[in-house]
């Protein structure tokens, strides 16, 4: 590396990587049309995953109970169809602020004190959150779930059908506007603040940063995604079960994000894709102890390649260029 | 000279340990100030009070004749003081050049700033590429902290300070755990800074404190011993007695 031509700051440029990536997303229904559904899964999951991103991989705040906003989000559009307002653009917007309200009102709280106490924290909340939607039985359908939903055509024109080819385009098309929003955010004076943050947290007060008000706007935002990825859920499937705020879904992100590689936005959503079609494939194999499986390929990740899939491929890359720079 | 930073009857304990008692002290402008003394002196708490790392059981401290004896540590940075850390406090994964970029951007308030991209932002990288290079750290401006030799850490922890533009500076230990040889560098960029910054540090090799220093401090046991020129330091027989008595300082 040569001085301060070589200097490098992550810009706004897209990396080919990147577009190739993008262009498989959206061929993948091409290729598997008869997938759609799964891929929409995936795709939902994968927003989710990039909203817990945010907050673990570039803030440095563990969580446990990240289903909490998701579970506000998929209720509140499902509620919403249920009840008359079948339009889901809107819905997404109503879910976002439920989802951004659950989490600035529990953050005063959520992102305090360190790893243990934030993990025990956000598992509380969510824990609080799925019994009081399953004591609310009446408005939230309670075990049972929240069905009867009328989602209305996509901007008037796509009906949602049972293939779920209008399901994908659309979980595809607010998963990349999202995306594209964060990827402005984790780049901006914002981003490098919260990068900061997750590293020297200690020292950021001594810049002049208030850490606080800091991990509350990005918890927010976070929690704002993550109510998409609900309402998403909830319209593409007409249906709200009590498990969109089970413990077992914020465990499972985090275990997505881990083995896609946190703090890349990337990570979130190929470990969601791994996940889901590991699961899939697995189950399908044996539906009893597939969960086996998932168990040695997490432990071997976190062993031979930390930093997830993504990490592990910016190492081949390093070493790969490094020995050519030799 | 009018005192920029002074403090009144500043006490702080932990449990039993009375780590700073009654300390009241009085920082020149332009000052080139030393806080000498024994371990467990409590020369870093004494810090920590008056950057606000640590909230004080009694007393008060003003700055420029404002209490801000509660004030958060972030707000008295941007009133103009700031601090380095004796125990190398970094961003272990940013590089050199962005480490430096965040100081700068969270002075001019950009921090919050979500939408252009850090690396468009010219004028704060140009600055920050200026205080690389007035830190001899040009080489290393694309290295991430964690890859740094640590007496390049110890030089990256007084850019980060120096990009917040401080009036008032307080080092602790700036050239704690690096060679003598190297020492010397960190005090030649300290020596270079201008008048109008005022500078508070704690320093154990007395070459340097002596070197340095215009006025010295001594603190035992949590209280001011005595302060004075570094001539009537080192003639001072309380001062003698605490450093050799004791078989010297560790």
């Amino acid at each position: 590396m040569s001085g301060f031509a070589a200097v490098r700051l992550p810009d706004a440029r897209w990396h080919p990587a990147e577009v190739a990536f993008w262009v498989a997303l959206a061929a993948a229904p091409f290729v598997f049309p008869g997938h759609l559904v799964l891929g929409s899964q995936v795709l939902i999951t994968g927003l989710f995953a990039l909203s817990l991103d945010l907050i673990l991989g570039y803030a440095g705040i563990v969580s446990l109970g990240h289903a909490a906003m998701f579970g506000a989000g998929a209720y509140t559009a499902g509620l919403l169809a249920r009840h008359g307002w079948g339009e889901p653009l809107s819905g997404l917007a109503a879910a976002a602020v439920a989802g951004a309200a659950i989490a600035w009102a529990t953050s005063f709280i959520a992102v305090r004190g360190g790893d243990l106490t934030r993990l025990m924290v956000t598992l509380g909340i969510g824990l609080m959150l799925y019994e009081a939607a399953n004591q609310a039985a009446r408005v939230t359908g309670g075990v049972d779930g929240l069905s009867d939903m009328a989602v209305r055509d996509l901007l008037g024109v796509f009906p949602f059908d049972l293939a779920g080819r209008t399901a994908y385009v659309y979980s595809f098309a607010v998963l990349f506007a999202v995306f594209l929003v964060c990827r402005r955010i984790v780049r901006s004076p914002f981003g490098l603040s919260l990068r900061g943050i997750r590293d020297g947290a200690r020292r950021m007060p001594a810049l002049g940063s208030p850490v606080r008000r800091r991990l509350i706007a990005i918890y927010s935002v976070s929690g704002a995604i993550a109510g998409i990825a609900g309402a998403l859920l909830a319209q593409t499937t007409q249906f709200v079960g009590l498990e969109v705020l089970g413990f077992a879904r914020s465990a499972d992100l985090l275990v997505m994000l881990v083995l896609g590689g946190a703090g890349w936005l990337y990570g979130g959503l190929i470990g969601a894709a791994l996940f889901m079609v590991a699961q899939n494939q697995l189950s399908s194999m044996n539906p009893v102890y597939w969960q086996f499986w998932l168990g040695l390929l997490l432990v071997a990740m976190v062993f031979v390649a930390r930093g997830g899939v993504v990490g592990a491929i910016g190492l081949a890359r390093e070493r790969i260029l490094g020995r050519a720079a030799r | 000279m009018s005192a920029v930073l002074r403090t009144e009857g500043l006490s702080r304990s932990w449990g039993a340990l009375q780590a700073v008692k009654e300390v009241s002290f009085a920082l020149q402008a332009g000052a080139r100030h030393a806080l000498i003394g024994p371990n467990g002196a409590g020369k870093t708490t004494l810090v920590n009070l008056l950057t606000g790392t640590v909230p004080p059981q009694a007393g008060n401290v003003f700055l420029d004749g404002d209490r801000i004896t509660h004030l958060p540590q972030h707000l008295r940075v941007k009133r103009g003081m700031t601090r380095t850390f004796q125990i190398t406090t970094l961003f272990p994964g940013l590089t050199v050049l962005e480490s430096v970029l965040l100081a700068i951007c969270e002075r001019k308030g950009l921090g919050a700033s979500w939408w252009r991209p850090v690396a468009r932002h010219a004028a704060e990288i140009d600055e920050a590429r200026r205080v690389v290079r007035d830190l001899q750290l040009e080489a290393e401006a694309d290295v991430p902290t964690r890859s740094l030799p640590y007496g390049k850490q110890r030089l990256l922890e007084i850019a980060v300070a120096l990009a917040s533009r401080p009036r008032v500076l307080l080092l602790d230990e700036p050239a704690a755990g690096i060679p003598v040889s190297e020492s010397a560098e960190v005090f030649g960029v300290l020596a270079s800074l201008p008048r109008d910054v005022t500078i508070l540090f704690i320093e154990h090799d007395m070459n340097l404190v002596f070197r340095f220093a215009e006025r010295i401090t001594v603190l035992v046991e949590g209280s001011i011993l005595v302060e004075g020129t570094p001539q009537e330091i080192a003639a001072d027989a309380r001062v003698r007695e605490v450093y050799l008595g004791e078989g010297g300082h560790g």
